[in-house]
């Protein structure tokens, strides 16, 4: 049989910029087959590339509170400091506050390359004080992208503005496109001076969404599309939506599991509606990406998240420690584009030493005629695209499928919170490792740069290897390498076809 | 006649500038109506701007003292749903 070579496709197509071999999380072929004006936007975007996530940061700024329309899986009692998901902010910020909060993150997290504004309700139900923001950042902060996160209903009349302040990324929520779907979904949204609900509400949001989309795609503004998916509701509904955006000129979708606890306080949450499981989730993924490039990265952040998708360091900005802050932005600009060109180099480094290790095809180990089934391995990071994390620090792993084809990303598992005092999400009496083991459910091996005994033993008892040796190596490489380990000893012989089609 | 705001607020924002009069004003803890200058949106629309947009259920009063949005009319959670599920958190 004829292996493919990780990564081969991609040296000959694209031999500067573009994502990675196998990794990238929207998909390889169409990130590599990008004209050279779009790349330039997103290769430093890390909610457009799965690659710069990896090395990028990004921040929200929470200055747009009001919403116009009620989603059923959000509740606008939002002010909690300790969770983690969309809608959710600690302090709102006026539109002066969000500048020179984004200032100093820029200055101290010379990372960061994109400012969004995301919530907590909708920004363009609150334009001026979004627009004030973009105005004032655009101004002030020219080596900052801003990109703009919207449910859609004012977006027609907002797209010339968008424009105007160089907005190059939105982002619309766009969760069905049928309105007896949509009511089931949105109660009702607030139109021309009234509330109305139910599918003719739906209806109305419907079509400002599309034609939103068109209207951005005209200007040459990228759109990414994000979608919750709910068991039950839209779940199968989703691969209809990808279908329409993508043909309506949609860069990424973005499918992301709805969170419901009864604690939230939202509709979903109190009437029991359950989110997807994550093999629910990668299942519709992978049935979408055959027409569209799925993002399969996305941690669901809050409204006023700072850092690394992975992270959130919201805490060491608040209002009073910035009002501490003195910020020479000049000099900081500098040393952004220093930093941001080291990142550059860097990346284009990896690529160039991932085109040799190429050589290193899985011919050495496949026996001819053999097939061998896929694997999906867990790997411990702190950014970089590194192994670089120890288990027990790991608050999130990222999930990668190594096969015959190559390494691609899957999705990231979240460890539920270390210090749960228990009970709901839990399960009696569950260990943290417990936990991990269940949240690993499906992967057959974890790497990371070191392990302890104890959780070493448990892992490999519950059919998950772990395994430390690849630390501070790639992770594609070292997900490969383990593959390869896996294939020489035997373990993906694949079985016949008859136990294949039950697999 | 006027309406009012009460502590369930949670300063949204969404229905400041949306009210004709301009009759909601930033307050702590909360926004507030300034009864000499709300209408009750008479004459300018059929519905009171202000409880149209807003998102909490029982944060606004009417004249008569009793919620515009009364619970489960903007969330769709039957009242007894969530006192259900209320309940039972407090009991873990």
């Amino acid at each position: 049989m004829e292996l493919k070579v990780l990564g081969q496709e991609e040296a000959s197509e694209a031999p500067k910029g573009g994502c990675s071999a196998g990794s990238c999380g929207s998909n390889d072929d169409q990130m590599s087959h990008l004209p050279e004006s779009i790349r330039e936007k997103v290769y430093n975007h890390p909610c457009y590339s799965e690659e710069a996530h990896h090395y990028f940061a990004r921040m929200h700024v929470a200055v747009a509170p009001a919403c116009n329309i009620q989603c059923h899986y959000c509740n606008r009692k939002y002010d909690c400091a300790n969770e983690s998901r969309p809608g959710v902010v600690s302090e709102l910020l006026t539109p002066d506050q969000a500048v020179k909060k984004t200032m100093a993150v820029a200055a101290n997290i010379p990372q960061m390359t994109v400012l969004g504004i995301a919530g907590p309700g909708d920004p363009l139900a609150n334009p001026e004080r979004t627009f004030e923001t973009f105005r004032q950042l655009s101004e002030k902060a020219p080596d900052i992208k801003l990109c703009v996160s919207t449910n859609g209903l004012a977006l027609p009349d907002c797209v010339d503005e968008l424009a105007k302040h160089n907005i190059d990324h939105v982002t619309i929520t766009i969760n069905t496109v049928d309105p007896e779907i949509g009511a089931k979904i949105y109660p009702w949204i607030f139109w021309n001076n009234r509330r109305i609900r139910g599918a003719k509400g739906a209806k109305i949001l419907i079509e400002q969404q599309q034609k939103g989309l068109e209207m951005l795609v005209e200007k040459g503004i990228l759109v990414k599309v994000n979608s919750v998916m709910i068991p039950g509701v839209n779940d199968e509904h989703l691969q209809e939506v990808s279908r329409i955006v993508k043909s309506k000129g949609a860069f990424l979708h973005n499918v992301m599991p709805l969170i419901a606890e009864a604690e939230h306080g939202t509709f979903y949450g109190v009437m029991g509606q359950r989110g997807p499981s994550a093999k629910e989730l990668q299942d519709l993924q992978d049935a979408c990406s055959g027409d569209m490039n799925m993002m399969r990265h996305c941690r669901q952040c809050r409204a006023d998240a700072v850092g690394l998708l992975g992270e959130d360091r919201g805490s060491e900005f608040t209002l009073d420690k910035i009002e501490h802050m003195d910020i020479d932005y000049e000099a900081a600009m500098e040393k952004r584009a220093k930093v941001h060109e080291a990142i550059e180099n860097e990346l284009n480094e990896k690529r160039t030493e991932k085109d040799d290790s190429n050589i290193v095809s899985l011919a050495e180990v496949a026996e001819e005629g053999k097939s061998y089934r896929p694997v999906l391995m867990a790997v411990a990071t702190s950014g970089g695209g590194v192994i670089n994390q120890h288990f027990g620090h790991a608050r999130e792993f990222l999930v990668y499928e190594a096969s015959t084809e190559g390494v691609r990303f899957i999705s990231h598992r979240k460890v539920e919170d270390l210090y749960c005092s228990g009970g709901d999400t839990c399960g009696d009496g569950e260990t943290v490792l417990q936990g991990i083991i269940r949240v690993l459910e499906g992967c057959e091996a974890v790497l990371c740069s070191k392990i302890g005994y104890e959780p070493w033993s448990e892992l490999e008892e519950a059919g998950i290897q772990p395994n430390g040796e690849h630390a501070m190596e790639a992770i594609e490489e070292g997900v490969f390498a383990v593959y390869k380990e896996m294939i020489e000893s035997g373990k993906l012989d694949q079985e016949t076809d008859a136990e294949k089609v039950t697999a | 006649m006027s309406l009012s705001i009460i502590e369930s607020c949670v300063n949204c924002w969404a229905c400041e500038p949306i009210c004709p009069n301009d009759a909601i004003y930033e307050a702590s803890p909360h926004f507030l109506i300034d009864p000499k200058k709300c209408t009750e949106c008479e004459g300018d629309y059929a519905d009171a701007q202000c409880a149209t947009i807003c998102p909490i259920e029982g944060a606004i009063l009417t004249a008569f003292d009793e919620p515009y949005n009364p619970p489960g009319s903007l969330t769709g959670i039957p009242p007894e749903k969530m006192a259900e599920a209320m309940a039972e958190i407090q009991a873990r």
